[in-house]
């Protein structure tokens, strides 16, 4: 089975300034991808990257044959931060922008019946009617990723969703990506070391370079050498700190 | 009552209520576009920019209206250059060509030999005045926005609020964000003489903001917007032609009013 996405030696800068040099990294149906790294590591580049919505310098991104195509099966929540909130707009609206380059019959209703079922599923059926700007950032965070999840993407990619939201909702958001990951792949950001190794399969860590990690399994001298968030010593009690060779 | 009717009987207020529901479309729907993408300063920029197209058309002699035309859509690609190519802050790229509009219209105004009569007009506007012709370019551009927003207002709505997620989902977001420049330079330039380049913000924001107090849909907000800026208009048009005072003006302190008074109803109520 060919991978969703193959990316081989990517170099995309700004201005100039290499952000990520030389990434190789594959990733395949029902990878559950977690990609760590310091603030200004070049994790959201990398999504930006491979969304396409930041040109590369060198290097190549293939997609396999069911990711080709104008409108790629691509899910994504972006960083809330960047949302503007007080924009009139409606929960429901939000969620349908998600899907609208359906070219299927009735697109429009069928986008509509599926926004429904998934605001239902996400437990925000409730406030469909609100303004964005009225939701809490777990609220927020579940509307967007109704809106990644309407076009029935076979990738899902998402910056940050812990951001804004608290503990439970945190615990409830990686059930969820834990359930979904049995349909689709999905490739997670999150400068939260601590959350993100208990659920996903494989570990990325970005930091101008990418390290790949074939399990969910990191160890502090690792995250030590690749300059990797420092955040894991407040999470010095999490399971799975496990010390592992390294051998670079 | 008698005096309002009897108004309606008059050409000139005839054509000023048309300019006024003209003016009333236009702007309440591409001012709710400028004000959810927060581009209030950019439609700034173009407005005053565009003095110095009438300007230059006062000084050799064409039709004002197509130098302000020239000058709109000049300053909206100049800030995208500037902010873009130059690298300029944003901020700064539009305060350059606000400014050196404005510069060249009031050295083109001052070169041309004579007296120009109508320069107040475009300054400030003047509603009782508009022509036969011109209310007929606001009711093609009326057609052109309506027309637009109708059809593509989901891929409006989707790119305005999150342009990034918009492309990934293939819109076509550049084409859209040019498109709609290009509209909002022809609704600034077209509405010149209602309110005038000075006043033009204010029927793009105002009514905004007031049908803001009432609804966060976008869908709504367009229509509210117009009947807000429709109500504002004309009653500043009455009060103008009742008090004697440039109607311009008048619309304005009407909006303003509108929105105060519904403002606090909603703070009390």
């Amino acid at each position: 089975m060919d991978p969703l996405i193959k990316i081989e030696n990517l170099t995309v800068a700004y201005d100039k300034v290499p952000v990520l040099e030389n990434v190789d990294l594959e990733i395949r149906e029902n990878d559950f991808l977690g990609v760590i790294g310091p603030n200004g590591g070049g994790k959201t580049t990398l999504l930006k990257a491979i969304l396409g919505l930041k040109r590369p310098e060198s290097g190549k991104i293939h997609f396999s044959k069911e990711m080709s195509g104008r409108k790629k099966p691509i899910g994504y929540l972006p960083q809330v931060r960047h949302i503007d909130r007080k924009f009139p707009i409606t929960v429901f609206d939000v969620v349908l922008s998600g899907g609208i380059m359906q070219n299927r019959q009735n697109a429009k209703s069928i986008a509509k019946d599926k926004a429904e079922a998934l605001l239902e599923e996400m437990g925000v059926a409730g406030i469909r009617n609100k303004a964005i700007g009225e939701l809490s950032g777990g609220q927020m965070q579940r509307v967007f990723l109704c809106r990644a999840l309407l076009s029935d993407p076979k990738l899902l990619i998402l910056d940050e969703p812990d951001t804004f939201v608290d503990n439970r909702f945190e615990g409830e958001l990686y059930e969820k990506l834990e359930k979904l990951n049995e349909e689709l792949a999905i490739l997670l950001v999150s400068h939260d070391v601590g959350t993100i190794t208990s659920c996903v399969k494989s570990i990325a860590c970005v930091n101008k370079y990418l390290h790949y990690h074939p399990s969910n399994v990191i160890s502090q001298e690792q995250l030590a050498n690749y300059n990797c968030p420092i955040q894991i010593i407040s999470h010095g009690e999490i399971p799975h700190t496990v010390l592992k060779h390294h051998h670079h | 009552m008698n005096a309002i009717i009897e108004l309606f009987s008059y050409d000139f207020f005839q054509k000023a209520f048309l300019a006024a529901v003209f003016a009333s479309i236009s702007c309440g729907i591409i001012g709710a576009y400028i004000v959810s993408r927060r581009i209030v300063f950019i439609s700034g920029g173009i407005t005053h920019a565009s003095f110095g197209g009438i300007g230059l058309a006062f000084f050799l002699g064409f039709n004002p209206l197509l130098g302000a035309v020239l000058f709109a859509v000049l300053s909206a690609l100049g800030i995208q250059f500037f902010t873009k190519v130059a690298e300029i802050r944003e901020d700064s790229s539009i305060a350059i060509w606000w400014s050196l509009g404005m510069a060249l219209g009031i050295i083109f105004v001052f070169l041309t030999p004579g007296y120009t009569p109508n320069l107040m007009s475009y300054l400030f506007g003047n509603i009782l005045t508009v022509t036969t012709s011109e209310l007929w370019w606001m009711f093609m551009l009326n057609s052109v926005i309506v027309l637009f927003f109708a059809v593509f207002l989901r891929k409006i709505l989707y790119i305005a609020f999150d342009e990034e997620f918009a492309r990934t989902a293939g819109l076509p977001v550049a084409l859209f964000n040019y498109l709609i420049m290009v509209l909002i330079a022809l609704t600034v330039v077209l509405n010149i003489r209602v309110v005038g380049i000075i006043l033009i913000l204010s029927l793009l924001t105002i009514p905004q903001a007031t049908a803001n107090l009432f609804t966060n849909d976008f869908k709504r907000l367009l229509v509210y917007s117009s009947l807000f800026a429709f109500v504002g208009t004309i009653a500043g048009l009455f009060i103008s032609y009742f008090l004697n005072i440039p109607s311009g003006a008048a619309i304005i302190f009407t909006l303003v009013i509108i929105f105060g008074i519904l403002r606090l109803v909603k703070t009390f109520v």
